[in-house]
């Protein structure tokens, strides 16, 4: 017990190390700048709970984006109605996001396997459509709910004297865009990290791994499976608010588009891309995806020719030509073939990949092969 | 044929258990009946088992034996008819209520979790009586687990599969996996034991080996149903058999006196032996 305590403890570290270093260390990848780094950290809460729900029991949601969309709506809301300080924001965003997760788990935890899938992913669209049309006073429909300078913020109101144009998110005055903004999320994406933690190594966490294994036997064994799931659900639920929320801090404005099913799809793909079930293979998956995102699609042919002017003037046109397709606008084509790539040779996700690359080489220093044994052990 | 058959029969098992013991019946299914679409799998069935002891049940394939069972765990609701152990009644509850009344099974087609390793198997069991009906106190999940382990690693060198138990379970033997099952049917420590062919499968010697701990446990004063097309396993262990054939209890009584029956030989023993 006591050495896979350390173990662990160790792992939070190196983890903890890599998320607040990550400004040193993607900046030869390019990826050193505040904006996507916030990306990075909000999608890898995003990812990490949904792997409590999908990792630990199995039960594949198509709908968390409707989570993620009330999670933002409640932080603006907080930004317009209370205060521009971020704790609040949060705060409303995990408690809202929670209670819609309370409501549609609790009616889609009725069916299983592709059944449940669906009334998640209906659910999400209904939550979309009502975003966008019926709720237009709450959610500023199409246009998407945004920050005015007539909002009352009536706790801001009483203490702070107003300046001039919008004023800007804080923490206790600090204002929460560049840097200061991403170590706020990455802060709290580990809190996060460390809860997921405990949560796999608990009881709990046993029982959900016991639900997907076998949720008969369970029963048998007088679980009522029932309420762990939905407990699984609403956390993973509350995560994805989390995350909305932050997406507001980073950048106050809220629309329909965030809970649309492609938000829902983009977290499966995560969590498959990474490896289903282990403690980083989330955040792993978020973290390629939103650098593809971000990266790949700002390629553009000058570029691709700069890159390839050492080749010959025919040949470089057509390299230009071929490559110019994964990239860019393109760059979804790229993403779509290293998943198949992975979900083929890899079903583990790219943990599995560092694990059979750790068993080759031996366990040399690098963070991944450190952390491989502990992702075994999750499984 | 068989109507004029079974009033006599039923008439004779009623004098044998009435005639010994009355004391201490826990368990009773009365008028049990269950079909299948057209099919009467169960018609009828009433059995009552005393406290501490070990009652068999045999019958020919398709007659009934496991959904039986199944109407005991909460499986299957029964048509008509009701369960009760030690006072509560049984039908209408859901498996895991059943469960935590202290009803433990194991199934004709061992029923584990393949993709955890042994010493899990053991430990969820425990962990689900302990929190089974729903308590999320994160402090107190994360303590007191060692006891649970200590005592699953102790059941699983009672079941002999103490080497193994880091291993998948998933890739046991049919025997193995069953002596597993076994085991984590016995931490939940149940007061009732449905057993249902608790050796097929098993070598001979593996047979035996779960036979003594089978009465091991009896010391324990653990009541346990056993269904068993294996003669040997029902005459170490039972002490009342029932003959089950076509939904209907045709024959009662202890395990010598049910042998010799005829009308169970040819029933039941006379189509088991072909
Ligand atoms: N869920 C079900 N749906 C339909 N028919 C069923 C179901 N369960 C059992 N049966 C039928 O009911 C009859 C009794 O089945 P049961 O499994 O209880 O027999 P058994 O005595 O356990 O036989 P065996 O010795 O082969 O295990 C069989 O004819 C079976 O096909
Ligand atoms: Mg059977």
């Amino acid at each position: 017990m006591k050495q896979r305590f350390l173990n662990d403890t160790n792992l939070l570290l190196v983890f903890s190390a890599a998320i607040l270093l990550m400004p040193i260390w993607l900046s030869p990848l390019g990826a050193a700048y505040p904006d996507l780094l916030q990306k990075f950290a909000i999608y890898g809460i995003f990812a990490i709970g949904f792997n409590i729900l999908f990792g630990l029991t199995g039960y594949l949601s198509f709908g968390h984006a409707a989570f993620l969309g009330v999670g933002s709506y409640a932080a603006v809301w907080s930004f317009k109605l209370f205060t521009m300080n971020v704790v609040p924001a949060v705060f409303f965003g995990v408690i809202f996001a929670g209670l819609l997760a309370f409501l549609i788990g609790y009616i889609s935890l009725r069916r299983s396997g592709i059944y449940f899938s669906i009334l998640t992913l209906a659910f999400a669209q209904m939550s979309y459509n009502l975003a966008y049309s019926v709720l237009t006073p709450i959610t500023n429909g199409e246009t998407g709910l945004q920050l005015t300078i007539n909002d009352p913020r009536w706790i801001d109101s009483m203490y702070i004297t107003v300046e001039e144009g919008l004023p800007s998110t804080n923490l206790f005055g600090l204002k929460m865009s560049g840097y200061p903004g991403f170590y706020f999320c990455a802060i709290l994406l580990i809190v996060c990290f460390f809860i997921s933690l405990r949560i796999f190594r608990s009881p709990f966490g046993l029982m959900l791994r016991g639900i997907k294994s076998n949720q008969n036997r369970m029963n048998y064994t007088g679980l009522n499976t029932k309420p762990y799931m939905l407990s699984a659900f609403v956390i993973s639920g509350m995560f994805a608010g989390l995350a909305g929320s932050l997406l507001a801090v980073t950048d106050p404005l809220a629309g329909a588009e965030r809970m649309q099913w492609t938000a829902s799809g983009e977290v499966v793909l995560m969590t498959i891309l990474g490896g289903v079930g282990t403690l980083i293979g989330p955040m792993l998956g978020a973290g390629l995806i939103k650098y593809f995102e971000n990266i790949f699609s700002s390629f553009n042919k000058n570029l691709l020719h700069e890159v390839f002017s050492f080749l010959p003037d025919g040949v470089e046109d057509v390299v230009v030509q071929v490559v110019s397709l994964f990239v860019g606008g393109g760059w979804h084509l790229t993403l779509g073939l290293l998943f198949m790539i992975v979900v083929i040779f890899l079903p583990g996700g790219i943990v599995e990949g560092f694990q059979k690359f750790g068993g080759v080489f031996g366990y040399g220093k690098n963070k991944n092969s450190d952390s491989s044994p502990q992702n075994q052990a999750a499984e | 044929m068989e109507k004029t058959k079974t009033p006599i029969l039923l008439h004779k098992t009623k004098q044998l258990s009435e005639g010994r013991h009355m004391e201490n019946l826990v368990l009773h299914l009365d008028n049990i009946q269950k079909s299948f679409g057209g099919l009467r799998a169960l018609a009828d069935v009433n059995l009552h088992v005393e406290e501490g002891k070990t009652h068999a049940i045999i019958g020919p394939n398709g007659a009934g034996k496991s959904t039986l069972l199944n109407v005991c765990v909460g499986r299957l609701k029964p048509d008509s008819g009701k369960v009760t152990f030690d006072g509560e009644e049984l039908t209408g509850k859901k498996p895991h209520e059943i469960a935590q009344i202290g009803v433990a099974r194991v199934f004709q087609t061992p029923e584990i979790f393949p993709e955890l390793s042994l010493l899990d198997n053991v430990m969820l069991p425990a962990l689900s009586k302990r929190d089974g009906s729903f308590r999320f106190n994160p402090h107190l999940a994360m303590r007191n687990q060692n006891e649970i382990r200590d005592e699953a690693e102790h059941i699983l060198g009672d079941v002999g599969l103490k080497e193994q138990m880091g291993m998948v379970a998933g890739s046991l033997s049919r025997g193995d996996k069953r002596r597993l099952e076994l085991s984590m049917c016995l931490i939940l420590h149940p007061r009732l034991l449905l057993l249902d062919e608790p050796t097929a499968g098993m070598a001979r010697h593996d047979t035996n080996a779960t036979i003594d701990l089978l009465k091991k446990i009896k010391e324990r004063g653990m009541t346990k149903i056993i269904i068993e097309h294996d003669m040997h396993v029902v005459f170490s262990l039972a002490d009342k058999v029932s003959v089950l054939a076509r939904g209907k209890i045709i024959a009662s009584g202890l395990p010598e006196e049910v042998r010799e029956d005829p009308l169970v030989k040819e029933a039941y023993l006379g189509t088991a032996q072909e």
